[in-house]
């Protein structure tokens, strides 16, 4: 019996996760203006909306990982949402393609305000190994205001999540400590 | 050596791989004598040769029953064409389409020359990967009107899906043309992901360009990491530490098993089955964390290097990852046992997705997808390069080409990868981890062949005599693969397209370039 099998293991394996890790502050790109009422009724419970620009999939990997028992990000708050209509904000990797472009633009517009951007890895960062080019506007900045840059080839579940709480929590980027 | 009953003048270029240059006309003539023996087309690209005193070219990677063959075929400077060759493997038609995109040359004759690669961002009168491009010529946004084939009839409709997708994968266009819930045809757009990776290449020194190599497609970094440097060692003709070469299978062999936990998982999430999502997750995770411990680095980003490894194994470090070795290949079968039982897993994998054998053939399945489809490759198995050649590698293989049978082979592959790591281990030869490149003098060429986890990955690259990257195709599997998950949507459900997409797990990355 599967069932049987199953609590079994669930059982035998017991609780993985672990705590949750502290905003990194100094990840902002500015100094956010955010009204501490907007914060209140957040929290930190944010809905995120993953954007693939052009990633060679390395940073989808740790995306994919993070969503693991291990790091239980839905107990901190934080949930993974189907479109841009659902999100506060948008995480999106790699160097931004020409063939992407519109699609990005298109898909924060269409992401209510308040919004926050968290471009993910080097090459969300900087444009990374592959620039700018032909095919390639390079950093999300480019393209779209961000808010928090994570860098990393790619980024370790806890720097990401790390940027992920950055976006959303008060303190400032100068009190970092 | 000799395919059919002529002898195509191919030369030895590295292990199990042969080149040749096509005379006018031999380029039909070779690629039917390979299909008649049972062989496939692996890849196709062009090249800007004019630099060299030539005008440009066309390269054809095939497998035939004796290795690799490579051969190219010369065209003239004016008006580049060669003739198609989709009309004897179907698989060639994107691969042509890209090569138009991108250098302008053409298929004469092809029966599909709508564009592939190229969407609004260039001119269809501008080619990227011509020597004399100039990136300060374009940027044009035009409004990128792709035809799709179009099914109509009584109750049709289409379901446009992408290039922004609900969950995270990477972008591309899916077009379903459906009638009620079942699917009667499904068509892809990609080159979403295009990047200019392939001119990126151009210019750079060897051993950035290994970086390069291994974000191509970054899941299957170690592969092209260690296909790249095959290529470069070939061209230089220069010799790796037997040390050095032992710790790239290892790399290679712990990539696949962290790649099939994670879609193992996801494959029982795609089911409603979280428990397998958990489950499969966690030792995924536990995996990468202990690689990350000894190797400096979760996916090992950068371990592969020209001319050997950048990181090493301890003694201490080989007991470890010997014992967890153990440990994951034991939760493992404990948990193929529960999916074994599931009876609504297994309800939703089997008859899912289905890629016959002789379809899988004709259209040129390959990799893990193909083993899944009964065809009978692996280039670990059949045409192994060192250390695989004394490692007697089993291949997995399945016949019934659904979802269950690709779940199948990724479990049978995550055993014999165990086994290998355990293996790897033991015998690891002492000595150097590294050696000098022999220095270039001139224009030289090799191509490295490695047995990604999603299939063949296959780098050829060029060096121009001063020692930098002249040109560099590297190949996906997913190249020949995407066709065939076209196929294998045909007949099924709407919601069962997730599941079956994952069960095939393709790069977009490795495609788009």
């Amino acid at each position: 019996m599967a069932t049987h099998l199953i609590l079994q293991k669930i059982f035998k394996t017991g609780f993985v996760s672990e705590p949750a890790p502290q905003a990194d502050l100094a990840l902002r790109t500015h100094e956010q203006s955010l009204h501490a009422d907007i914060l209140k009724v957040f929290g930190q419970a944010v809905a995120i909306r993953h954007v693939d620009a052009g990633s060679c999939n390395g940073c989808e990997l740790e995306i994919h990982a993070i969503n693991g028992p291990h790091y239980n990000i839905e107990g901190m708050g934080v949930k993974f949402v189907a479109s841009p209509r659902h999100a506060d904000v948008l995480l999106v990797t790699g160097p931004v393609t020409r063939n992407l472009e519109v699609a990005l633009k298109r898909t924060y517009d269409a992401t209510p305000e308040p919004k926050w951007v968290v471009a993910m890895g080097d090459c969300g960062c900087t444009g990374g190994m592959f620039g700018e080019s032909y095919a390639s506007c390079g950093r999300v900045s480019n393209v779209i205001p961000v808010d928090v840059e994570v860098p990393g080839c790619p980024p370790t579940p806890i720097a990401l999540l790390q940027g992920i709480l950055a976006a959303v929590s008060k303190g400032s980027k100068n009190t970092a400590p | 050596m000799n395919i059919g009953d002529h002898d195509w003048n191919l030369k030895p270029l590295g292990k199990h791989v042969w080149r040749g240059r096509l005379e006018p006309g031999q380029l039909l003539a070779l690629t039917r004598a390979i299909k008649e023996e049972g062989g496939q087309l692996i890849a196709l690209w062009g090249s800007d040769d004019r630099h060299l005193g030539g005008g440009f070219g066309l390269h054809v990677v095939m497998l035939t029953s004796q290795g690799l063959v490579w051969v190219n075929k010369v065209l003239p400077a004016q008006a580049p064409t060669y003739p198609d060759l989709a009309h004897i493997f179907p698989q060639a038609d994107r691969m042509q389409r890209a090569t138009f995109d991108l250098l302008g040359i053409r298929a004469e004759g092809a029966v599909d020359d709508r564009k592939w690669l190229r969407h609004g961002a260039w001119p269809a009168t501008v080619f990227p990967l011509r020597k004399d491009f100039d990136p300060r010529s374009l940027a044009t946004h035009d409004t990128d009107a792709y035809p799709f084939i179009r099914v109509e009839g009584e109750g049709v409709h289409e379901i446009p899906v992408g290039p922004i997708h609900a969950g995270t994968i990477e972008p591309g266009h899916f077009r379903f043309s459906i009638i009620g819930e079942r699917v009667l045809k499904l068509e892809e757009r990609l080159g979403y992901t295009h990047k200019g990776t392939e001119k990126r290449f151009e210019g750079m020194d060897l051993a950035t360009g290994g970086k390069l190599a291994g974000r191509v497609s970054g899941d299957s970094h170690s592969a092209y990491a260690w296909a790249y440097c095959m290529a470069v060692e070939t061209a230089t003709a220069s010799q790796v530490p037997e040390r050095a070469v032992w710790l790239r299978a290892l790399f290679l062999e712990i990539e696949r098993i962290a790649n099939h936990l994670g879609d193992l998982g996801y494959l029982g999430n795609d089911v409603a089955l979280s428990f397998g999502f958990m489950q499969f997750w966690r030792l995924k995770e536990d995996w990468l964390r202990l690689t990350a411990k000894l190797f400096g680095h979760r996916y090992l980003f950068d371990c592969i290097v020209p001319g050997g490894v950048a990181v090493d194994i301890a003694d201490s470090g080989k007991t470890e990852l010997a014992a967890e070795a153990d440990r994951i290949e034991a939760e493992v079968n404990s948990l193929k046992a529960i999916y074994d039982e599931h009876a609504t897993l297994q309800d939703r994998f089997a008859n899912t997705g289905i890629c016959k054998p002789d379809l899988a053939a004709r259209l040129g399945l390959t990799g893990l997808a193909g083993r899944a489809s009964a065809q009978a490759w692996d280039a670990r198995a059949q045409f192994p390069q060192a250390p695989y050649d004394k490692l007697d590698v089993s291949m997995a293989t399945q016949r019934s080409g659904d979802v269950l049978a690709r779940a199948e082979v990724r479990f049978a592959e995550v055993t014999e990868s165990l086994r290998l790591v355990r293996e790897l281990l033991k015998r690891l030869p002492a000595g150097a981890l590294h050696a000098q490149l022999a220095p270039v003098s001139t224009v030289c060429e090799g191509l490295g062949w490695v047995e990604g986890w999603r299939g063949e990955v296959v780098v050829a690259v060029r060096i121009g005599a001063d020692s930098r990257l002249d040109r560099v195709h590297p190949h996906d599997p997913s190249w020949q693969n995407w066709p065939l998950l076209e196929v294998g949507m045909l007949g099924n459900i709407v919601p069962d397209f997730p599941l079956i997409n994952k069960s095939f797990n393709l790069s977009y990355s490795g495609q788009d370039l």
